[in-house]
């Protein structure tokens, strides 16, 4: 075979990109490895986090030397991540599928753009801004009218950001499958003597479904991973499992960034370990549910569509 | 708005009660858009008050630290983090779109685009611990400019690669056919040929790498660290001051003048990366009705 240097350099530039996915992948597993034969399993199901005593000398637990008393249960942290995310794409699919109809069917043509430039903005706000608006604005509002204990900092205030900053991907999805309904459908629906809402809504939806529970999907991978405005909003609750909208909680990744001093302080290194291994959980799950969006927006599992 | 508006007193109970439906149905999804624009307009309106009554050109010229109301080593610290991203992230994003797109329509291409696909899907505090554990303790580098770049680099990659991969798509394969018939070669083709045409979608794909690397935050927190003095040309064991850090630091600090300065702070960052994204949304709308 012909060699051909220009393929070749291309080809192993785009070679970087698996190849610094392999490299977090593998560093994150090898750097875990003393930490995942000191937590085992159990971790997962256990809600107490306790560096331990970082001052006296560390024991040895089993070959691992690890500070008296170090015990890493990650439960409430995985919680926080589900029940937080959950709640925002409850959230953000009202709104967006809302937003998603009125701007493909009820806004004149000269305005779409604009308003859904508006929209698709919401995305591009950097989550430092968010949370900055969340503690300015949010988290006063929910402690000043919802809360019954006066603290807005929480699980709640957690779940509007999320749902603020994932409903543009939604809308923006859902808006271009509705834009794509063949006219025919809507002229029927229409014909039929159904209303401009029931063309939409019985018509029309049903026809994007996958493409939104794809969407809706995607943004999820997106809030479970989001960390800087879950981290100000969230009010960064340990140890305990949060039994209110108003408890405060911690995601995996807002707590990995919480525990950047204490860990440093670890004679051991036992926490930075532990904290590797909580990422490549977070990772593991955004894994799983962006690959669920993938079959889902690719028409692997698009059944219903390809018959019609 | 909808047609129902438009139709005669209604006849029956169910007509009515359709009718009724409807316009109930359109009044929520308005306020659905309503509630989802206003918190935007609230953002910007907020950030651009608290942000405004904070500026004086005190910002670029005095770092923080003290009572002074500098913000200098921040902002020269986000933007040499952000230079030396982008030196970084564009010649290895463009050259593997150009990649994916010219030859990459085989199993070897389906493969680096989903690992793409996950690697812009990892959250960005994931990429941050890996640079942790790898530059800052592993290479022993410290929290510095090498690592925070490098960083970014990793997450802006894939974003170029694909916007590269898709600008490419674009040009007709008459245009790539013409330069071969003239004798032109693989690296001729692309450069000369390929590349000029799809400019406008590469530089797209630039500038909104540009936006993310001004506004990420998570994962330079692990790597960058924080200084307050301004960048003193080292590019490892130098902690870098940047934007973002000031804005979710210095609002969890007591006294008015730390707010007032993550004010500012957001507020120039708000400004650079709704001004790339703007820009580029009206150019290539522009683009596309010329």
């Amino acid at each position: 075979m012909q060699i051909r240097p220009f393929r070749l350099s291309v080809l192993s530039l785009s070679l970087l990109i698996p190849a610094a996915l392999v490299a977090v992948v593998l560093f994150l597993v090898v750097y875990s490895g003393q930490a995942m034969l000191f937590n085992g399993l159990h971790f997962i199901f256990n809600i107490n986090w306790n560096l331990g005593d970082l001052y006296s000398d560390p024991v040895t637990v089993n070959g691992i030397s690890v500070p008296p008393g170090a015990n890493y249960g990650i439960l409430v942290f995985i919680v926080g991540t589900l029940l937080s995310s959950f709640i925002a794409i409850l959230i953000a699919v009202p709104l967006s599928v809302g937003s998603a109809i009125f701007l493909a069917e009820a806004v004149p043509h000269r305005i779409r753009p604009v308003l859904s430039m508006l929209v698709e903005l919401v995305a591009v706000v950097p989550s430092v801004v968010f949370g900055l608006w969340g503690i300015a604005v949010l988290v006063p509002f929910i402690g000043h009218y919802l809360s019954p204990t006066g603290n807005g900092y929480g699980l709640l205030a957690s779940a509007i950001v999320l749902a603020l900053m994932v409903t543009p991907i939604i809308a923006s999805t859902l808006l271009d499958a509705l834009m794509q309904v063949p006219k025919e459908n809507r002229e029927s629906a229409f014909a039929l003597g159904a209303t401009h809402f029931e063309v939409v809504s019985k018509a029309m939806m049903p026809m994007v479904r996958t493409t939104l529970i794809g969407g809706i999907v995607l943004a999820l991978g997106r809030a479970l991973g989001e960390t800087m405005a879950v981290l100000m909003v969230s009010g960064g609750g340990i140890n305990i499992l949060p039994d209110s909208p108003f408890a405060p909680i911690s995601t995996i990744a807002s707590f990995i960034v919480s525990q950047l001093d204490s860990a440093e302080a670890d004679p051991t290194n036992m926490s930075v370990r532990t904290l590797s291994e909580l990422a490549l959980v977070l990772f593991l799950i955004t894994l799983t549910v962006n690959a669920t969006a993938k079959l889902l927006t690719s028409g692997a599992l698009n059944v219903r569509k390809r018959q019609s | 708005m909808s047609a129902s508006v438009s139709l005669k007193a209604p006849r029956s109970v169910l007509e009515l009660r359709r009718a009724v439906v409807s316009n109930i149905g359109w009044v929520a999804c308005g306020l659905a858009l309503l509630l989802v624009i206003a918190p935007l307009l609230d953002i910007v309106g907020v950030v651009t008050f608290n942000g405004l009554s904070a500026f004086s050109i005190q910002l670029f010229t005095k770092s923080t630290g003290g009572d002074t109301n500098g913000l200098l080593n921040a902002i020269v610290g986000t933007l040499v983090i952000t230079v030396f991203a982008m030196l970084i992230a564009v010649p290895i994003g463009i050259g593997a779109g150009v990649h994916l797109s010219e030859y990459g329509k085989n199993k070897l291409g389906g493969v680096i685009r989903f690992l793409s696909d996950v690697l812009t899907g990892t959250p960005s505090i994931v990429l941050g611990y890996f640079s942790y554990i790898v530059f800052i303790i592993g290479f022993g580098w410290g929290f510095s400019l090498a690592a925070a770049a490098i960083t970014l680099a990793i997450l802006i990659v894939p974003y170029l690669a694909r916007i590269t991969e898709l600008a490419l798509q674009q040009v007709p394969n008459s245009m790539r056919e013409a330069a071969y018939a003239l004798g032109s070669n693989d690296a001729t083709v692309v450069s000369k040929v390929v590349l000029p045409a799809a400019a406008p979608g590469v530089i797209t794909g630039t500038l909104l790498g540009l936006a993310i690397s001004v506004g990420e935050t998570a994962p330079l927190i692990y790597t960058a660290g924080w200084s307050d003095y301004t960048w003193d040309g080292r590019f490892t064991h130098a902690p870098v001051a940047y934007l973002t850090y000031v804005i979710w630091t210095f609002i969890d600090q007591p006294d008015a003048h730390s707010h007032a300065l993550a004010y500012a702070a957001a507020f120039l960052v708000m400004l650079v990366v709704l001004a790339i994204n703007i820009g580029v949304r009206l150019v290539v709308k522009h683009g596309k009705t010329a």
